[in-house]
């Protein structure tokens, strides 16, 4: 099952395996993870799971639609070019070992 | 404040935001979350949407795994229902005999299905959609039906409808009003969707009522219409909207007018109780005089608001409202609310499948309603969320820039 590392804010690792098919987003709900608030569930109306995708990892996430370049002007945490939605960052075999970086804040 | 205990009452999204943000905000005193469902937090739009599509499963459901309540110090008491509010003695009676004292109420306790009432009501086969309960029936039922008949063109009904004409079965909408959705979207939109959902395959009688509901053997067989029509059905659901469960509330002596009557601040008569979600009555600057929500941005914005309130943080309740419905391909976003517009103009061409409605009340925004254009909806709550300073002429023009005109509005 592939692995995804969450860094907090505070520099703390958090290592999971999530399913493929599973979103970075609800792997990290799933298991209990503070930062990441996903207060819409998944339907790209909030932008309370943001993260930052390790840079040199940024090739190999899905193509961003023109729908979460919108709703991620509504980060609480500053936008940066490697900003993501994680409900939009559904696990295939090649996102194995993906680095996300937990903001700041989500609300 | 580290012995004090707050009791919240409703274990849907607006009580599991409460008590989420209370921990989040560093509340060290109890937190009991009590519910009559018997099942952790979950989020409910997707029992109309991606769960009763089949799409997703339980897991997608849950607000938070099971392990996070005893993590967090929060007493869940799922399956438990409170059965009187003791204001004077500051206590909850619940079913199970248990009395339990708070320092703080918050009441989250939503609002239930309204039935239809006619003769044939209670034939098997008459059926409701609110809970998680009602889905996982639903959703085995719709493997066996073949002709449904939607009696309610709102949200649920529409949402239903579209799930349930892609899995192949026939779709009969019967409307009261002349305009589904009429309650909360301006004309244009209500036309598109009419029209979507004619264009899917389903039929759709406007101006309609249901006289009564027949059946054989005690099973749904069809729906008589006002007008005399019997059209036949294996499955009905009902979907005329909801009442607000106040009841507990006005027992308790607090106000109740379309569900429990709260201030600026969410707080109902009594201080030490509040209301949020889809059972508080609320004034919002973002409509003329007061309003009752149900929406997921309610529940959660109002969870927080009353959150930080308890913890000493007061503040009036001022987030803009925004909702959204899946239907088919199409996904209506709206913000703000639009109900009591005067004037409304069209950003983006209705046939092209993208498009936005402006709605205006005495030259002023009021509220955005985008299909598949999320760019418009974005721009909509960033200018509602301050003085939304946009002419009809601005709106319609699908040369002017509107995000750069909301980031001079916000930089102002």
């Amino acid at each position: 099952m592939p692995q995804i590392t969450y860094v907090h804010p505070n520099g703390t690792r958090e290592v999971l395996e999530v399913p493929v098919g599973t979103s970075v987003m609800r792997g990290a709900i799933l298991n209990g993870i503070d930062g990441i608030v996903a207060e819409c569930g998944g339907e790209m109306m909030c932008a309370t799971c943001h993260v930052y995708v390790e840079e040199n990892q940024l090739g190999k996430t899905p193509t961003q639609s023109d729908d979460e370049k919108a709703m991620l002007e509504f980060t609480a945490s500053e936008r940066r070019p490697n900003s993501r939605l994680s409900c939009q960052l559904v696990v295939t075999p090649e996102l194995d070992g993906l680095v996300v970086y937990l903001p700041e804040t989500q609300v | 404040m580290a012995a004090a205990t707050v009791a919240i009452v409703g274990t849907g999204q607006a009580g599991f935001q409460a008590a989420a943000s209370l921990r989040q905000d560093g509340f060290a005193g109890r937190i009991v979350l009590i519910g009559d469902e018997p099942v952790s937090p979950y989020q409910r739009p997707p029992l109309s949407k991606s769960y009763l599509a089949g799409d997703s499963g339980l897991d997608e459901l849950w607000l938070r795994p099971g392990s996070f309540y005893a993590k967090q110090e929060i007493e869940l008491l799922a399956g438990e229902a409170v059965t009187a509010i003791d204001r004077a003695g500051r206590r909850l009676q619940l079913a199970s005999g248990v009395e339990l004292r708070w320092d703080h109420l918050v009441l989250a306790t939503g609002a239930r299905y309204r039935p239809l009432a006619v003769p044939g009501a209670e034939l098997d086969g008459v059926l409701p959609l609110r809970t998680l309960a009602d889905a996982d029936v639903l959703r085995k039922r719709l493997d066996e039906a073949h002709e449904i008949v939607v009696v309610g063109a709102g949200f649920i009904g529409l949402e239903f409808a579209s799930v349930a004409i892609a899995r192949g079965a026939g779709i009969h909408i019967i409307e009261v009003t002349h305009h589904p959705m009429g309650r909360v979207v301006s004309a244009p939109i209500s036309r598109f969707f009419t029209d979507a959902h004619r264009r899917w395959g389903a039929q759709i009688s406007l101006g309609t009522g249901v006289s009564r509901i027949l059946g054989t053997g005690g099973r749904v067989a069809g729906v008589e219409t006002t007008d005399g029509r019997r059209l036949p059905a294996d499955l009905v659901l009902i979907c005329i909207g909801v009442i607000p469960n106040a009841e507990l509330a006005g027992e308790a002596g607090l106000a109740v007018d379309n569900g429990i009557v709260v201030d600026p601040h969410l707080v109902t008569d009594d201080p030490a109780i509040l209301a949020i979600g889809d059972c508080a009555n609320f004034p919002t600057p973002f409509a003329v005089g007061r309003v009752r929500l149900e929406s997921v941005q309610n529940a959660v914005d109002q969870g927080r608001s009353v959150a930080a309130h308890i913890a000493g943080h007061r503040a009036p309740y001022d987030k803009v409202p925004w909702f959204w419905s899946d239907q088919g391909d199409l996904k209506l976003q709206i913000a703000g609310i639009t109900t009591g517009h005067d004037a409304s103009v069209l950003r983006g061409n209705p046939e092209s499948g993208h498009f936005s409605v402006f709605c205006f009340r005495a030259g002023r925004l009021i509220g955005v309603e985008s299909v598949n254009q999320t760019a418009d909806h974005v721009v909509a709550r960033r200018l509602l969320a301050g003085d939304p300073v946009l002419t009809p002429e601005q709106a319609a023009d699908e040369s002017y820039d509107l995000r750069a005109h909301a980031r001079s509005l916000a930089a102002r």
